[in-house]
């Protein structure tokens, strides 16, 4: 029995000293939900059930992926849920902007430090759109028409929510040029581009996914886009362009850059253990063509972080985040 | 005829052998869906919706939208024989749906309300086979504006339906819309109402409330009447069908208006639920026998049911033209194509020929096998009546409290159900009407959402409402519904005072 016991003992010691075997041996005991602190349909949503969709088919793991959408108070539900379950690891969090966005505008007690970030799985890119029928052929033509709108007719920007991504790089681009823009805030961003198709609006912000098939329809006109440098994907969408063709907004004069984090979180006090099985996963998954796909359609920016690194670039947007908000006035009276 | 041809070549995708069975599998999945409140379409479709990852294209969105049509038929079921609507759309339904199967006609309710949901379905069908870039053409006429003035129409359609006093239908509206503002506003971003709670972050969802509301209720006024066996004994034969559809064809004006209000709330795209009350609204008004709704009338259920499954197919044809969804399942279905590989929007038809087509063949044939279904299940649905109430009301109250847990995956929500299951029994005994509350719990966030939307584009000006002929015209027609009433009984007041006289002047 003594031999036994000891025998145990040591080979728990030696799990405890050896994380390589800890980290080999921690996998999922329950099913694993994935929390979208956002609606069904949207670009969160869509990755969230591709990564379930992916997982499930080329069976990279043994328990099943259950997606759940927590939209309250513009995710502030999700963030909420997600921070009260400590040391649970089978919850899981994809981020959009909101992360940031939703506890700064309305001041709830979240921070991205109340979660443990996994994985930057992708960066979602902005794209300055007008309708093809309209005169701007470059985006200085449109600021300059921004410019000279009167104050009772100014051009109408739309986009998705209300203090939000689009709303900031909105204010972003006042701040930058000094031409003002009505905002009209939308439901999601396939209606936006709709509004846009149907001249209701003068432009928009819109991911490339939202707007791609209107492009390609010969109804809207990107102007540029809001990366530091073009976008990679040089197959033609239209008979003349491809995403590569479109100018950043940086060449074109206005210096204004926004990219909107894709990425995984688990709750608070998760083990590296964990942390490590959750990465190795998303790492398979984006080695599938199921997941080269959905980049290149959506012509995602496939920047990928994790550990430390993330960490470090999720602090640095927090605090970018912060900042543009303030000049816009965008911040709660708590914060 | 281009499209003949096409069309043709999607019969012969979807009648392939795998194809067809999905299609019977997902009906019958989707009338599961449908008749359990809580657990909608768009649940029901977003689960499995990974499970399709495998399968080619057109047979996930084959199996998919096959469960939305089977959701749509099995709405009605719960709303007639329990006056508890399995989905939002069928909350119309159970206002004379429910009296019907009080009066033993449950077995003809059911058939009228399936028969009319798949007259409404083909009718839209048709619409996206033959008119569909046009019909897209007309939803990108619909800016802010627009919007507002179609839910105006909405309500004005709505208003001064019910027989109770005014004051008590504008009170159940104004509590409606106090509970529609909880939660985000999506205008200014800022929290409303939520008293720093997270819980009411998520604002009153909808379904719950309908759910407590009308299902929970409906079970409290039972165990007071002493769990009395409320519906009558009715005569369940196949026979019913057959009298039943032989009796429909007189309401062809009816299902044709439907119909079009029907596809029209569906394009715009403001889905099927708005559809449903405004072509009840407008089939009571323009009905000889307006009074007698609510009490049973065939009329009642064909009116809802036809708009409800016209607006919940024909919302489909907004997904695919322009990705944008015209109600919450095609939202999900939006999500999936993008998923398998397809980008919805204008391109889809040209790109897509064998998908689109073969979904919209899939349309055809889903609603076909699906009416045959629950057809051949009238019987059994309406048997149901016959087990001890008691047994009933006890299943009926753990799958509602699983509906509504289900809605948000909120235990939280379950509180909230009971709450308003009191608050729907007090209502019910003060005599305010429920329709009212509901619309403006539905409808009100948008509406709102739509007029600051407005607002905001003309700066402050409210002019903008008649701007263009279009909105001009919407807004014409809800005023014009909203003074009907008004109107007739002006009316009725100058030939009173014009026949006295008549009287005596010889």
């Amino acid at each position: 029995m003594k031999a036994v016991t000891r025998a145990l003992a040591a080979m728990t010691l030696a799990a405890l000293a050896n994380p390589a075997w800890a980290q080999a041996t921690w996998e999922p005991t329950r099913p694993v939900t994935i929390v979208v602190p956002a609606g069904t349909g949207g670009g969160a949503d869509q990755m969230a059930r591709v990564i379930q969709g992916i997982v499930t088919k080329h069976s990279l793991m043994k328990q099943p992926m259950v997606v759940v959408n927590k939209a309250g108070g513009a995710g502030a539900e999700g963030f909420m849920d997600v921070k009260a379950s400590r040391a649970n690891p089978h919850t899981l969090l994809i981020s959009l902007s909101n992360m940031f966005t939703t506890p700064l505008a309305t001041g709830i007690p979240f921070s991205w430090k109340d979660v443990t970030p996994v994985k930057m799985m992708a960066l979602d890119e902005f794209v300055l759109w007008v309708n093809a029928e309209s005169p701007y052929q470059t985006p200085a033509d449109l600021v300059a028409a921004a410019k000279a709108a009167p104050a009772t007719g100014r051009l109408k920007m739309g986009g998705t929510g209300s203090k939000q991504e689009d709303q900031i790089i909105t204010a972003a681009l006042t701040q930058a040029t000094g031409a003002d823009f009505t905002y009209v805030p939308f439901r999601g961003g396939g209606e936006v581009a709709v509004q846009l198709v149907g001249k209701h609006i003068d432009a928009t912000v819109n991911n490339p996914i939202e707007a791609v098939s209107h492009w390609k329809s010969g109804a809207l006109r990107p102007l540029c886009v809001f990366d530091t440098k073009r976008l990679p994907y040089t197959e033609k969408v239209t008979a003349t362009q491809g995403w590569s063709d479109i100018p950043t907004c940086q060449e074109s004069g206005i210096d204004v850059e926004y990219l909107m984090l894709r990425g995984i979180f688990m709750g608070p006090g998760a083990t590296p253990a964990q942390i490590g099985f959750y990465t190795d996963l998303l790492d398979k998954v984006r080695g599938t063509p199921e997941w080269k796909d959905l980049v290149a359609s959506g012509a995602f920016n496939q920047t990928t972080l994790k550990g430390d690194e993330f960490k470090a670039w999720v602090a640095r947007e927090e605090e970018r985040h912060r900042a543009l908000m303030q000049k816009a006035g965008f911040l709660a009276a708590t914060n | 005829m281009e499209q003949l041809g096409l069309l043709f070549q999607g019969f012969a995708v979807a009648l392939e052998p795998q194809n067809f069975v999905l299609m019977v599998i997902g009906i019958v999945l989707g009338v599961v869906i449908g008749v359990l409140p809580g657990l909608g379409g768009a649940n029901g479709v977003a689960i499995l919706l990974p499970l399709t990852f495998s399968l080619p294209p057109v047979s996930a969105v084959i199996l998919l939208s096959c469960i939305y049509w089977g959701a749509l038929f099995g709405g009605a079921i719960t709303s007639i024989l329990f006056n508890i609507p399995g989905e939002p759309w069928s909350v119309a339904t159970t206002f004379d749906g429910y009296p019907m199967a009080q009066q033993g006609r449950a077995a003809e309710a059911l058939t009228a309300a399936f028969t009319s949901s798949f007259v409404g379905a083909f009718f839209a069908i048709v619409l996206i086979t033959f008119v569909a870039p046009a019909v897209a053409g007309f939803a990108l006429k619909f800016g802010p504006p627009e919007f507002f003035a179609v839910m105006f129409l909405a309500f004005a359609s709505f208003v001064g339906m019910s027989r109770t006093a005014p004051m008590k239908t504008l009170t159940a509206m104004m509590l409606g819309f106090l509970l529609a503002a909880v939660g985000m506003d999506t205008v200014t971003g800022q929290l409303r109402m939520t008293f720093g709670s997270v819980e009411l972050m998520r604002g009153f969802d909808f379904l719950v409330l309908v759910i407590g509301l009308f299902g929970i209720s409906e079970i409290l006024l039972s165990i007071e009447e002493g769990l009395a066996f409320r519906g009558k004994q009715a005569r369940i034969t196949l026979s019913t069908v057959l009298r039943t559809w032989r009796e429909l064809p007189r309401y062809w004006a009816i299902s044709l208006r439907s119909s079009l209000i029907g596809c029209w709330m569906g394009i715009t795209p403001a889905g099927a639920t708005p559809a449903s009350f405004m072509s009840y609204g407008v089939a009571k008004k323009m009905s000889r026998h307006g009074a007698d709704f609510g009490k049973g009338r065939i009329e009642g259920v064909i009116a809802p049911e036809t708009a409800a499954h016209a607006a919940g197919t024909s919302a489909l044809l907004p997904m695919l033209a322009l990705g944008v969804p015209g109600s919450p399942t095609a939202a999900v279905l939006l999500g999936g194509l993008m998923m398998w590989g397809l980008q919805p929007g204008p391109m889809l038809f040209v790109e897509q020929k064998d998908f689109v087509w073969g979904l919209i063949a899939s349309m055809y044939m889903g609603n076909l096998v699906g009416l045959a279904i629950v057809l051949a299940c009238v019987p059994a649905f309406a048997a149901i009546l016959r087990i001890p109430f008691a047994v009933v009301a006890s299943t009926i109250l753990v799958v509602c409290a699983i509906g509504a847990y289900t809605v948000h995956n909120a235990w939280f929500d379950i509180l909230l159900m009971l709450v308003f299951g009191v608050v729907g029994y007090v209502l019910k005994k003060l005599d305010y009407p429920l329709a009212p509350m509901v619309l403006a719990l539905v409808l009100g966030d948008r509406t709102e959402q739509a007029f600051r939307q407005s607002l905001l584009m003309s700066q402050g000006d409210v002019a903008i409402f008649w701007a263009n002929p279009l909105v001009a015209t919407i807004m014409a027609a809800g005023i014009a519904l909203l003074v009907w009433p008004l109107a007739n009984w002006a009316w009725g007041q100058i030939g009173a005072l014009a026949r006295p006289k008549i009287t005596e002047t010889p």
